[in-house]
């Protein structure tokens, strides 16, 4: 027991230190929603207030790009268990005496790490730019965030023991992680959308965006416990099928 | 001696290609052991079987006593591995690999310190402990890995083609730390090669593998004794074939394009005696070589095909780019 627990810390160790080792590439990943949150919050800021007679645009974007943020960066840093196939890396992991489901929850825990790291920074970044957020909501946030990052660095390893290399990378990013994101309403709440309105309650990721608006600014549209139970019940689904898959290959 | 490894019939199909056909091996403790054989002969999917990577179609085998089918962990305890292709993370420094590696086996810590210490100066790399892996040449990296691969005091340690890709010199200076190391750390030591200079030169016992098939199993002196002694290649007008037949020594004659390959014993003494009997003869000899035998006229003799002959395919191509651009 005590082996798995050290070869899991482990495994969460190395996440944490490639990390932030790799300083170009926090900023590099930090880049994009930095942009998004600065030229869609004042582009679209006027919109906003004239549509919904008042209100600050980027009190309410702030928390969806953290869910923007924590879905990219955790999808990506389950996905990468490919590169270390690539490299050869995850040969000594797998030929170590330790069970597949800590060699995941490694993984897992060092993607969810690097993620909730990422999602602060853009928070430290949003309260730079004026962004008003309710801090004393931050420990329900992180818990959210938790939830959203652990479910999608899961279904992010699922992926990878499907695919064979990083070719199929694209496709997830066209086909999985823009549609989620933009279902979700993190960037323009969607509330047009008539009969396939049902759409976005489809997507995990409109639960883990409302429960950050909830917990950040006070402004969810679901009650808490919903988006708890959805994300809750994502999250135990995606683990689940991930150790299934990432056990099963060779 | 008793054997640290032993198989019974082991096998591993792919679809339909039989890779390994029903091995039987005993390696014993202690043993410097070579697996020789061309590309795509089943070595590597031997000693992935061996140290549970893959699992057999049929047949088992026992590492260090354990079952590699039903005692996979206590046989990945009693292992350590050096693969075919680099499998360091190159983000990482020397001391962390290293460190990732202990961590992953469940040595304590402060054993884990010692230990590093240890194989770091075992193949001398304590002095770049703390440089990105990223930074090292190609024979830094495998001497890294090998490293890696003792930390946990393994019983056998697997080196799957340990010099591919490196060049003469540094070939040299791992054959020296492999020998090193399999002395010091007592440590069984299983390799995998397509060359055969490192067949030789460091194996005890060297297996010969076909097609999935062992073809020959002994010390490399005595497969090389096999053949019947060293080889003279001789250029001479026919007519002399008939008087060679009476020197003693000479146990076997093959003509090939106009050239004569005579295997003979004690072959140094033989060649003055051919002199001989072509000056009494007024026979013309227009070039004589001797050579000693290599594991390559062995495999030669037992397949009829030459190793070097293998193409490379295009898999094997396109490894060797990536490794070349990743050393």
């Amino acid at each position: 027991m005590s082996k798995q627990l050290s070869g899991i810390y482990i495994l969460w160790k190395r996440e944490v230190i490639r990390f932030f080792r790799a300083k170009s590439r926090i900023v590099g990943t930090l880049a994009m929603p930095f942009f998004f949150l600065l030229i869609l919050g004042s582009g679209f800021g006027p919109a906003y207030a004239a549509e919904n007679g008042g209100g600050n645009y980027m009190n309410v974007l702030a928390p969806g790009i953290i869910g923007m943020v924590l879905l990219f960066s955790s999808i990506f840093s389950g996905v990468r268990v490919l590169m270390d196939r690539e490299f050869g890396f995850l040969k000594e992991i797998m030929v170590a005496p330790i069970s597949r489901t800590s060699i995941m929850l490694g993984i897992t825990l060092g993607g969810v790490t690097t993620s909730t790291v990422q999602a602060f920074l853009l928070l430290g970044v949003s309260l730079l730019f004026g962004v008003q957020l309710n801090l004393y909501g931050i420990p329900l946030a992180v818990l959210f965030m938790f939830l959203i990052s652990t479910s999608f660095v899961s279904l992010g390893i699922a992926l990878a023991s499907k695919m064979d290399d990083m070719h199929g990378f694209q496709l997830i990013n066209n086909f999985l992680m823009m549609p989620i994101l933009l279902l979700s309403g993190a960037l323009v709440p969607l509330n047009n959308l008539g009969t396939w309105q049902f759409i976005i309650y489809l997507d995990p990721l409109t639960y883990g965006v409302d429960a950050l608006r909830g917990s950040l600014i006070n402004a969810s549209q679901m009650p808490l416990w919903l988006d708890f139970a959805v994300l809750a019940g994502f999250c135990i689904a995606c683990i689940t099928i991930g150790a299934f898959l990432f056990s099963q290959r060779e | 001696m008793t054997n640290v490894i032993e198989t019974n019939k082991l096998t591993r199909k792919f679809n339909d290609f039989t890779a390994v056909d029903s091995i039987n091996l005993q390696i014993r403790k202690g043993e410097l052991f070579g697996l020789l054989g061309p590309n795509g002969a089943g070595k590597t999917t031997t000693l992935s079987m061996l140290s549970t990577i893959r699992r057999p179609t049929s047949g088992t085998a026992r590492v260090n006593g354990f079952d590699v089918n039903t005692q996979q962990d206590e046989v990945r305890n009693s292992i350590g591995i050096v693969f075919q292709d680099p499998s360091l993370d190159d983000e990482l420094t020397a001391y962390e690999n290293l460190d990732f590696h202990a961590m992953l086996y469940g040595m304590p810590a402060g054993q884990r310190m010692e230990r590093i210490k240890e194989v770091l100066e075992l193949v001398e790399l304590s002095e770049k402990r703390n440089e990105q892996v990223k930074r090292f040449s190609g024979g830094m990296k495998r001497r890294l890995e090998i490293a890696r691969g003792l930390i946990h005091h393994p019983k056998v340690l697997f080196l799957d083609e340990p010099t591919l890709g490196l060049d003469p010199q540094t070939r040299r200076n791992i054959w020296d730390h492999i020998r090193e190391m399999n002395k010091s750390e007592d440590v069984t030591v299983v390799i995998t090669t397509h060359y055969m200079e490192e067949a030789d030169s460091l194996c005890d016992r060297v297996a010969v593998i076909d097609q999935g098939r062992i073809i020959a199993l002994d010390s490399p002196d005595k497969l090389k004794h096999s053949l019947g002694g060293d080889i003279i290649s001789l250029e001479a007008d026919a007519g002399l074939l008939p008087h060679l037949k009476k020197i003693k020594n000479i146990k076997k004659i093959k003509r090939m394009n106009g050239e004569m390959s005579i295997s003979a014993q004690d072959a140094e003494h033989v060649i003055p005696a051919i002199f001989e009997i072509a000056q009494k003869n007024k026979i013309k000899i227009h070039s004589i070589a001797l050579r000693h035998p290599t594991l390559e006229d062995v495999f030669l003799q037992l397949t009829g095909k030459s190793i070097r002959d293998e193409k490379a395919g295009a898999m094997d191509m396109f490894r060797t780019r990536i490794r070349s651009r990743n050393r």
